[in-house]
């Protein structure tokens, strides 16, 4: 479970998150909606450690643990995993590497033993299947050269390989066509389990016809303004985020 | 005094002394190269060649010569077992200067081949001795070349006769191993005939915790339509310096890969000149550094496009940890006459430390108008972009920096153009970034 109480983060000296609060039970569906800029992506930052963000107030636990406290592969290991915005290309590391390092380091946290080499293959093939991967993005270089649609895909992919117990999809639909939704938005029911939580961040409706959400928030401003059931995203989608701004009285 | 003259009244001295233990086709050229050195003296930092090593203070201290060609009690075949696993290859030992003698020389090498010792070959072998060698190494121009053909007594001679393809590569062992701070001065003669193939991999290592000087003087001929891999791998001693000049000529449609790489070294600097005597020949020149603490790694390479319709590619990169400095200068130059010259330059480094130093300066100096020239050099820390992708994946620091600086320096070793050293390459890079180098498995001196 992850608990948000007041959370307050700033990058370069400048406010983002002004006071964030925010409970993901095991086996929910968060959706975070909200105009450009009001801090979406920020959160999600921050809550994977990414040290350009310092956090000024507030806490964060998962699961009990201090997650503030945590480097970024530390929470990781707890299981907090993000699908990128936008995922990093590192040209010369073959996903093969990248991903026994990041399943073996997983394993090593939870006590268990490395994976042989013919094992770990396995699994790289049935998690591959399973998200409809193709073979020949699994054989090169971490996102070296990928379409945009491919990378996502292969954010998924990596989700499917770690099975995190919380995920954040930052905009994993953005700048996908119709197919490349439809593949990523199957591909992330298929993995979501009755005790596994997830954070969906999104500007759009369209995954959250793949990806039901128990609870919707708009974030404005660096504050959650607003926070309803489903209906919340359609009434969003017809109607833009004005009527919010105006609500917040601006 | 200065530095030059205890080497002057040395050679004033013991010339005879130095002839006897050497052969007529490398004495012949010593008065002349004394004479140049005389003139030369040793390369200082005045010089642009040599820029970032100043050559002349690694002389400075007082090392022995083992003019006299004693035997030290070693025998590398007992010590040295490291050869690459899965690599069949023909191994030889130098020890200091001198070729090892109880090497098996004719084992396995095609007919008319020869490998051994240059100053025995000089003997049974004259002709071949003095129709090349000191012919590409310019003793007037280079005070290194000067020294070195001085006091070089022996070394090893390779040659490939016409059309004769050598299957197996050979692997030649340098070995310094002195119980007193010592120089070795070392002559490697290599000579394919046209329409030869054969493949060299020469490594260096250092037995004692002495101070060693090492010059070397290689020079390459390579025939019409021949191929000739070269790779050079050194894994010595902080207490190391090695000075090494590649003369390499090349004839037409000849191909030649040369890849230098240092592990693990003192103070090195290798210069490399290659000069197209012949059109359509292709050179490949590749190296890697990877250098921590104090260690110096000084690359000089020279290309003459002397002739029309010749390709050139380079690629060096470095990875400098702690106090470690790195220098990489390149010059290209394509004369009037040499059209449709295809040449390409890279440089790439990493700078791990705000102590570590590099020095690049890639040089295209181009006469003629209808060529294709590219050249570039960058200098830069790990992208911590990617570093953070991978610890959001779990996966440590440590062995997030260890992944990029593999795929960092991946693209020289993939030039390799044998299988099993690339995966002998992959494992000592592996082990050299993990900080745990010269612990190798069945070599009885890493222990």
């Amino acid at each position: 479970m992850l608990e948000i109480k007041d959370l307050h983060a700033s990058i370069n000296g400048k406010e983002i998150l002004k006071g964030i609060d925010l409970i993901v039970k095991p086996g929910e569906a968060h959706a975070i909606m909200g105009p450009n800029g009001s801090g979406k992506s920020t959160l999600s930052s921050v809550l994977i450690g990414n040290p350009a963000f310092e956090v000024t107030k507030g806490s964060v636990t998962f699961y009990g643990k201090n997650l503030l406290d945590l480097s970024p592969e530390d929470r990781s290991h707890e299981g907090i995993f993000l699908s990128f915005q936008y995922p990093v290309e590192i040209p010369g590391v073959s996903m093969v590497n990248f991903m026994r390092a990041a399943v073996n380091e997983h394993r090593k946290y939870k006590g268990l033993p490395a994976l042989t080499a013919s094992e770990f293959l396995r699994l790289m093939r049935e998690k591959r299947e399973e998200v409809g991967l193709d073979s020949k993005l699994a054989n090169r270089s971490v996102n070296s050269g990928f379409s945009g649609g491919e990378k996502k895909r292969n954010e998924i992919y990596q989700m499917a390989m770690l099975e995190p117990r919380l995920s954040i999809l930052d905009e994993t639909d953005s700048g996908l066509d119709i197919d490349a939704l439809r593949i990523v938005g199957k591909g992330v029911s298929k993995l979501k389990r009755p005790d596994t939580s997830l954070i969906v961040i999104t500007h759009y409706q369209r995954l959250l016809d793949y990806i039901k959400p128990d609870i919707v928030h708009v974030l404005y401003q660096g504050k959650i303004v607003k926070t309803a059931g489903p209906e919340l995203a359609l009434e969003l989608e017809k109607k833009g985020y004005d009527w919010i701004k105006q609500e917040v009285g601006e | 005094m200065n530095i030059e003259q205890q080497y002057i009244d040395l050679y004033d001295q013991q010339k005879a002394v130095i002839c006897k233990h050497s052969a007529e086709a490398m004495n012949l050229l010593r008065p002349d190269a004394f004479s140049h050195f005389k003139t030369l003296g040793f390369p200082t930092k005045k010089l642009e060649k040599y820029k970032y090593t100043d050559v002349s203070k690694a002389f400075e201290p007082n090392y022995g010569l083992n003019l006299n060609q004693l035997q030290f009690p070693v025998n590398p075949y007992e010590v040295f077992k490291c050869d690459v696993p899965n690599m069949s290859t023909a191994l030889h030992f130098v020890v200091n200067d001198a070729f090892y003698t109880q090497s098996p020389t004719k084992a396995g090498l095609p007919e008319g081949v020869l490998f051994g010792s240059l100053k025995e070959m000089a003997k049974t072998h004259a002709d071949i001795v003095k129709k090349y060698y000191g012919k590409l190494a310019d003793t007037s121009k280079d005070g290194v070349t000067a020294f070195n053909t001085t006091f070089a007594e022996d070394g090893v001679l390779f040659y490939v006769p016409k059309n004769v393809i050598v299957e197996k590569p050979i692997q030649l062992v340098n070995i310094l191993r002195s119980d007193v701070d010592l120089i070795a001065n070392r002559r490697i003669l290599i000579v394919m005939e046209d329409g030869s193939q054969a493949r060299l991999l020469i490594c260096d290592h250092t037995m004692d915790k002495v101070k060693f000087l090492a010059t070397q003087v290689i020079e390459v001929f390579v025939g019409k339509n021949s191929v000739f891999d070269l790779y050079e791998l050194e894994e010595t001693d902080v207490n190391s310096v090695r000075i090494s000049n590649l003369y390499l000529r090349q004839e037409a449609d000849s191909n030649v890969l040369l890849n230098g790489m240092t592990l693990h070294n003192g103070s090195t600097r290798n210069m490399t000149q290659v000069t197209f005597a012949g059109e359509g020949a292709e050179l490949n020149a590749y190296g890697m550094a990877i250098a921590d603490k104090e260690e110096r790694v000084d690359n000089n390479i020279f290309v003459d496009h002397a002739v029309p319709r010749c390709t050139s590619n380079q690629l060096f990169k470095y990875v400098l940890d702690d106090k470690s400095v790195g220098a990489f200068a390149g010059l290209v130059l394509v004369r009037p006459d040499a059209q449709h010259t295809n040449s390409k330059q890279t440089n790439r480094n990493l700078c791990n430390t705000s102590d570590a130093h590099m020095y690049t300066q890639p040089q295209l100096e181009i006469y003629a108008d209808d060529v294709k020239c590219y050249h570039g050099a960058t200098v830069g820390q790990l992208d911590d972009d990617a570093l953070f992708y991978m610890r959001s994946r779990g996966i440590s620091q440590t062995e997030a920096r260890l992944l990029l600086m593999f795929a960092f320096v991946n693209d020289v070793i993939d030039t390799i153009r044998l299988d099993a050293l690339k995966d002998r390459l992959h494992m000592l890079v592996e082990k050299r970034f993990r900080g745990n180098l010269g612990q190798c498995d069945n070599c009885s001196f890493c222990k």
